[in-house]
């Protein structure tokens, strides 16, 4: 009976969450009330226009930035710093990878610092690697691959840490269309075959609707939730197929309206403000 | 074939020449305190090779050596602590410019009083004076650290020793080596200058001594032999950095290709 608690129990929830920066002595609301549940296993994709505090919401999940006020549970507890449970994976690839280390290395890493023996660690490894398609790789520096393979080593470190949840700050932004469809692909089969939970940031329409079962929508800075939509396409996606579907195209339309409603809506709220100046 | 002959000429080609124009300015001199480059060639031997070497040359060597590996370990180790710790660096940043204006060898007078003339003091000199340019550049390495990467060692939970082993230490890497490239040439002239002071043994006493006994073609080939030793110990690093830094250098080609 405690099993079935347990996994009805959301795995993160984010209560309230509110971020000011101070810069310059100026207060800047990022984040202004952020309310949302993610069950285990879900896979969400959160969308908004661009600067409109999806990172910020995302690095106070993550544990590397402290809400100003509210908070985000994982697992019943307060996030505080970093979890355990945790793998970020980031959009600039470039910067996120040791250039030091080469590939395998890279990987390991992290499990070597939570102190997983090492026979469990090759296991480990030698497993992401080849999820992502990289065995031949491994003997490489990060900086000698392509864009889309780094981003791919970047996932395999992220799976071998075995997370129970993957939060994906934009990760494909920067890789060309081609590489991008693959990775996709690859999130998805990776977060079937593992069962784990993902929240994936992205400011593309498209990829949300292919990627998640639900698209979360934010508005623009101050950040609120503009519409949290569940996305009723069959499992087995395919990037032709799919994406063809009348009613990928409806999710598709629904996803933008309500973005190009979130712009508005900020538009119309400063010009009221400039008005009253 | 053509490009190792090419490179030869371009490495060679000046040296050939001035040693070509010293020559012909010597030939005929009169001065007798510039050598001329046969018998400066021939005093070398005379002098460097033997027992001079084990007794005045191995003595600098390992006070150089000594004095160089303190001032990388203490430079790195304050180097990482100042640039990791904010309260640190407000605390110790206006004296540690102030010392580091300090030029090393007036140290030399005041430790010879706190600590004798011994090793230890011309090793202390040497780690004073070459823990400045480590100490410095590696706390700029250390505040360079990439914010993404930094981020991503806090996702992972690297806190404490492994943070410094794995993100911390490499990330500063660079800038360690061209602190400790500078060290170097500042060890060669202090472990010289210490042992001008007091010393009964050291290229920088025996060069001194030869000076002051008029022995000219000798003081003249023991600059020469300063200056070898410069360039063995340039070599060295540069194969040291060769290593350490081989993901740096890559990195930086695939970038200049790329943009």
């Amino acid at each position: 009976m405690a099993d079935t608690l347990t996994t009805d129990a959301p795995l993160l929830s984010v209560e309230h969450v509110r971020k000011v920066y101070t810069t310059d002595g100026k207060a800047v609301e990022a984040v202004r009330d952020l309310t949302f549940e993610l069950s285990r296993g879900e896979f969400a994709c959160l969308v908004g226009p661009s600067g409109c505090g999806k990172t910020t919401l995302l690095k106070c999940i993550a544990g590397l930035l402290t809400p100003t006020s509210g908070q985000v549970m994982l697992d019943g507890k307060a996030v505080s710093g970093p979890p355990k449970k945790m793998a970020v994976v980031f959009q600039e690839y470039g910067r996120s990878l040791f250039p030091w280390m080469r590939v395998y290395e890279n990987v390991e890493v992290p499990l070597k610092n939570a102190r997983v023996p090492k026979a469990e660690r090759e296991r480990l490894v030698a497993e992401a690697l080849d999820a992502v398609g990289l065995s031949h790789a491994t003997r490489s520096y990060p900086w000698q691959l392509s864009g889309g393979m780094q981003q791919r080593v970047a996932i395999a470190r992220a799976i071998a840490y075995q997370p129970e949840i993957l939060l994906m700050d934009e990760p494909f932004a920067a890789v060309d269309a081609q590489t991008r469809a693959d990775l996709e692909d690859l999130v998805r089969e990776v977060w079937r075959r593992l069962g784990i939970t993902v929240l994936f940031v992205t400011h593309d329409i498209d990829e949300s609707v292919y990627l998640a079962q639900r698209v979360i929508m934010l508005s623009t800075s101050p950040t609120v939730i503009q519409k949290d939509l569940a996305i009723d396409l069959p499992d087995e996606r395919d990037q032709l197929e799919t994406r063809s579907m009348p009613r990928f195209i409806e999710l598709r339309h629904e996803v933008y309206e309500q973005i190009q409603r979130a712009k508005r809506g900020a538009a119309a709220e400063e010009t009221a403000v400039a008005a009253e100046h | 074939m053509k490009r190792v002959a090419s490179t030869l000429l371009s490495t060679f080609a000046l040296p050939v020449i001035l040693i070509v124009i010293w020559f012909a300015a010597t030939r005929q001199q009169t001065s007798a305190f510039v050598p001329e480059p046969v018998s400066l060639v021939k005093t070398f031997g005379e002098v460097w090779v033997g027992p001079a070497f084990t007794e005045q040359v191995v003595p600098s060597l390992i006070r150089l050596a000594a004095g160089l590996a303190g001032a990388i370990v203490v430079g790195i180790g304050l180097g990482l602590a100042v640039g990791y710790s904010r309260v640190l660096r407000d605390l110790l940043e206006p004296v540690l410019e102030f010392f580091r204006a300090l030029p090393a060898p007036v140290l030399i007078p005041v430790l010879m009083l706190l600590i004798g003339i011994g090793d230890a003091m011309k090793i202390t000199v040497i780690v004073i004076g070459c823990m400045w340019p480590i100490l410095l550049n590696t706390v700029d390495g250390v505040r360079a650290t990439d914010s993404v990467l930094t981020e991503t060692a806090r996702s992972f939970g690297f806190t404490g020793v492994s943070r410094f082993r794995y993100l911390i230490l490499p990330a500063a890497m660079p800038r360690i080596m061209t602190g400790v490239r500078q060290a170097l040439s500042i060890g060669i002239i202090l472990v010289v200058i210490s042992e001008m002071f007091a010393a009964v043994s050291g290229l920088g006493y025996q060069i001194v001594v030869f000076q002051r006994t008029f022995k000219i073609p000798e003081m003249w080939s023991g600059i020469v032999l300063l200056a070898i030793i410069g360039l063995v110990l340039a070599l060295l690093f540069a194969l040291v950095e060769k290593v350490v830094l081989r993901w740096y250098r890559g990195q930086r080609e695939v970038e200049n290709r790329g943009g």
